[in-house]
């Protein structure tokens, strides 16, 4: 194995292990097929429950009430070129695509697709740059977050990213995260659930752009 | 939330705790799963460096603690946001308070933030009229019950899925099912609602990096993310300890924080924010962002020479973890907010002494904080310098200070313990035990059969037991100890033997004193200086190549605390070190330095497990020797799970908590007992005391021996 494909075997492991789905890609068209799947098949498979179905109180209920009828996707940020592809299969499916507006959709949306700006191979991470509101918000309300990540941004550690943080950082105002795996609770008995506040998956592609 | 008024009230909070079943075994589970994660997390990483790396980073960052806050600042301020520094916490939840009121705010979603559980800004936010939501599930689940939080990183860990199933039915109006994936389901739709309806998110900060006046906050629920996006206006509470100069620094912690605190080897999300982001809801599209710093006794603190490493804490909860004693009562009886060994300090320092002094006392001394801590920082050590102060301050209690003044004098002392062999005749029935304890001390300590004082003292027979050694290979000084040297002088008789035979010339420097490790415990520190000068005088480090002892706390205290005590005073520095080089446990001193071999013992696989004194295996770092020293005697070595868990004896510990003691050995016997071994060894008189008396009254059949016993009975004698 070269010394890359170590890197992004510890990565896929790292991100395994707390739950990611990783897989590989050839294209950024490739992993919009992927999300238009993922988001196709949502329903179907009836794995993902988002909390609507349990007993609520009426304010909580009533927001689940908003939720659209439509399945939703998210795909802030994602360059103007690549737009009508994505956009295209949505409409295959009949899924809305949205770039903003998501202060609209808080009850939750289907899908929040990205491009993420880095991976940390040691702890199976994604860096986002996420100061813009939408790219966070669909990072967070969305059910399934898909995330594209190119394999040539891919490092060893944090330590290895500190110019490119640095640089996030000075340019103001910046909101940067870190992502490891889907939102996660062990706060009742420390027992894991997922999807607590966030995601309850995260899909990792990772893009094999060199 | 410990707030008991004396030591009898909270003695019996405590034994309420010991009496939760629910709490016992979550505790357990916790205990056990928490090693194995933590060691996982950290595999192939060179832990004891990351440790001092983050020491020295946070050490330097303290000192310059008002440097950074300015340097933080003017970026902050530079970036858009409005930085306050609160001197006391009153002061922090006003500053907040109005910041909700000129922004006309009603609602506010929180993210964990200890900082604010610190200064009960819930409750004065409340009181001025603000709906308060907690979106940390654990956290929401507290604060609904109205109960401070049991662990700084699992905050309601002492609550099973049935109580909030009753909690979660009375929230909704609807009846729930006390299934965990349900019931955070349900908690996701409730505090999702609360999220939209903020006008304003309160988070803390883990880290406030001053190079480019940025935050970052770790969480695994996200919710902190959410905290911090969708209200319009975002206040951070930050004590000025999460200073640190560059980003590096962070990422530092970053390494050890999650992985320390929960076995993961990252928490699932990392904010790092700098300046007001882009917000839909807010004027302009822009967030309003405040960082109120809180100083609340930390400037002070970061000035103190002997108190100013209790800043380097990182909140990992570790220090609770691995405590034996948290793990019996719970976060509710271990500290008044913070939790934990630290807790135990910040109590002191934020929430003052009458909150203090009850908890400071429940310190077992077992080290194991000190192993784990992130930050390396000492703190079962500042837990005894705190209770010292505490009773500076307000007078020394009389046992402890006649302790005090009975230990600074040798002959009364040893006097007195001699007195004590004539006092028991009547009660001991002439075995080894004490057999009738007088009632009023019976009650609570009638969990062990305690040990007899022997017939004759070994310092009263050591002429009789001196070998002389033509040219001795090695000088060896014997430091026996109180416990030994008055209970279990046959120790030392097997000791002398074995090392006479190998070698060494023994002495017994006949002025030695106990060695001060009691009065330490109970918050004298000027008997255990005195009683270090006592010994120090006595046995004179040049004469000896080695100053053995056979009791894993002795070593520790004569290696580590003398060092602590004298090392900086110019009248003792060089002999104290020179001491503390040569002070070495018997196990290490028979295995590496005679060579004992397994051919000079007999052959009979007699099943043998370890116990691990605390102050052997974290307080002088030594655990192999032991061991290969068992599996030469003969015996077929078993381990047992919990070998470096704490047997709950803790000197004078057990008598002040005998209820703790008594549950935490409990639980030793039977993790013990499950390794079907014969026999326990171990290397510490205060260890045989504790498990050999508590076998002898269960009636369980495992023996408990001394290994110096176990190699003076197993020996062929050419």
């Amino acid at each position: 194995m070269s010394g890359l494909e170590a890197l992004y075997d510890t990565f896929t492991q790292k991100a395994e292990l707390v739950s990611a789905v990783v897989s590989r890609v050839d294209s950024p068209e490739a992993a919009f097929r992927y999300a238009v799947d993922v988001c196709d098949r949502k329903d179907a498979c009836q794995l993902l429950v988002s909390g609507c179905a349990e007993p609520l109180s009426p304010n909580a209920d009533g927001l689940c009430e908003a939720k659209a009828a439509q399945k939703v996707m998210a795909a802030p940020g994602l360059p103007a070129d690549q737009l009508p592809a994505l956009k295209a299969l949505c409409d295959e499916k009949g899924i809305a695509l949205i770039e903003d507006g998501l202060l609209d959709h808080l009850a939750g949306i289907d899908i929040g697709f990205t491009v993420v700006d880095f991976g940390i191979a040691e702890t199976g991470s994604l860096v986002l740059d996420s100061s813009s509101e939408a790219v966070r918000l669909a990072t967070m309300i969305s059910e399934i977050h898909i995330a594209l990540l190119p394999m040539s941004k891919i490092f060893e550690t944090a330590y290895d990213l500190e110019d490119a943080l640095q640089d996030f950082m000075a340019s103001v105002p910046n909101y940067t995260a870190f992502i490891t795996g889907a939102s996660r609770t062990a706060d009742i008995e420390r027992v894991l659930a997922l999807g607590v506040h966030g995601p309850l998956e995260l899909h990792i592609l990772l893009w094999e752009d060199i | 939330m410990q707030e008991a008024k004396n030591l009898n009230a909270y003695k019996g909070e405590v034994d309420k705790a010991l009496s939760n079943s629910f709490l016992r075994t979550a505790m357990d589970n916790f205990a056990v799963a928490y090693r194995t994660g933590r060691a996982n997390a950290f595999a192939g990483m060179d832990v004891e460096t990351l440790i001092a790396e983050i020491a020295d980073a946070k050490d330097a960052a303290i000192a310059r603690m008002d440097d950074l806050f300015e340097q933080f600042k003017s970026k902050a301020e530079a970036a858009g946001i409005q930085v306050h520094l609160a001197a006391t916490a009153e002061e922090a939840n006003r500053i907040i308070a109005d910041i909700a009121k000129e922004n006309d705010a009603k609602k506010v979603v929180k993210a964990k933030s200890m900082t604010a559980e610190e200064t009960l800004l819930n409750h004065h936010l409340e009181a001025e009229g603000l709906e308060v939501t907690e979106t940390d599930l654990g956290e929401w689940i507290i604060q609904l019950r109205h109960e401070g939080p049991t662990h700084m990183v699992m905050p309601a860990i002492h609550l099973s899925r049935h109580q909030v199933a009753d909690l979660f039915t009375d929230v909704t109006g609807q009846k729930q099912d006390a299934e965990i994936e349900r019931l955070v389901k349900v908690a996701r739709r409730e505090l999702r609602q609360k999220y939209v309806e903020a006008d304003m998110g309160v988070s803390g900060a883990n880290f406030a990096i001053a190079e480019s006046g940025t935050i970052g906050l770790t969480t695994n629920e996200g919710n902190a993310r959410l905290v911090t996006t969708l209200p319009r206006i975002h206040v951070a509470l930050v004590g000025l300890e999460k200073l640190t100069p560059t980003l590096h620094d962070a990422l530092r912690v970053l390494r050890a924080l999650p992985r320390n605190a929960t076995g993961q080897q990252i928490t699932s999300y990392v904010t790092w924010i700098t300046g007001p982001n882009e917000c839909r809801s807010a004027p302009e599209n822009k967030k309003v962002m405040h960082i109120v710093f809180l100083d609340n006794g930390r400037r002070a603190l970061a000035k103190d020479p002997v108190f100013s490493e209790v800043l380097r804490c990182v909140r990992c909860g570790a220090c609770a973890n691995v405590c034996p004693v948290y793990r019996m009562v719970g976060g509710h009886q271990y500290g008044h907010i913070y939790i934990g060994a630290i807790g135990l300090i910040l109590t002191y320092f934020f929430h003052g002494r009458e909150k203090a002094r009850n908890i400071v006392q429940n310190c077992i001394n077992c080290e194991a904080c000190k192993a784990i801590c992130a930050a390396g920082i000492d703190l079962p050590g500042i837990i005894k310098k705190v209770h010292g102060r505490i009773q500076d301050e307000e007078g020394h209690p009389a046992t402890s200070a006649l302790l005090g003044m009975v230990l600074r004098n040798r002959t009364l002392f040893h006097s007195l313990l001699k007195a004590g062999r004539a006092a028991q005749k009547p009660v001991t029935d002439d075995t080894r035990y004490i057999r009738h304890l007088p009632q009023i001390f019976a009650r609570d300590h009638g969990f062990r059969a305690l040990p007899a004082i022997a017939d004759k003292a070994f310092r009263d027979r050591w002429e009789s037991l001196r070998r002389p050694v033509e040219n001795p290979k090695h000088r060896v000084a014997l430091f026996a100890g109180c416990v030994q040297d008055f209970v279990y002088p046959e120790h030392l008789e097997a000791a002398v033997d074995l090392m006479a035979d190998h070698g060494a010339a023994v002495d017994f420097p006949m002025k030695q004193s106990c060695c001060g490790l009691p009065v330490k415990m109970m918050g004298e520190k000027e008997a255990e200086r005195a009683v270090a000068v006592q010994n120090l005088t006595a046995i004179d480090p040049n004469k000896y190549d080695h100053i053995v002892t056979l009791c894993a706390s002795c070593a520790s205290h004569l290696k580590n605390a003398y060092v602590d005590l004298l090392g900086d005073d110019p009248q003792w520095e060089e002999k104290v070190r020179a001491f503390a080089d040569k002070v070495t446990p018997f196990s290490v001193l028979v295995n590496d330095v005679l060579g004992v071999e397994a051919d000079e013992f007999k052959d009979y696989k007699i099943k043998a497990t370890f116990h691990a004194p605390c102050h052997l295996c974290r307080g002088v770092k030594v655990t192999e020797q032991p061991k290969e020293l068992i599996r030469k005697a003969g015996y077929e070595f078993i381990p047992a799970d919990e070998e470096q868990t704490c047997c709950g004896f803790g000197g004078t510990y057990s008598a002040k908590f005998p209820h703790i003691s008594a549950e935490i050995l409990a639980r030793k016997l039977d993790d013990f007992e499950k390794t079907g071994a014969d026999v326990i060894i171990t290397e510490c008189p205060g260890c045989v005391m504790q498990l050999r008396g508590g076998m002898e009254k269960r009636g369980g059949r495992v023996r408990v021996k001394h290994l110096a016993e176990v190699l003076g009975e197993e020996r062929v004698k050419t």
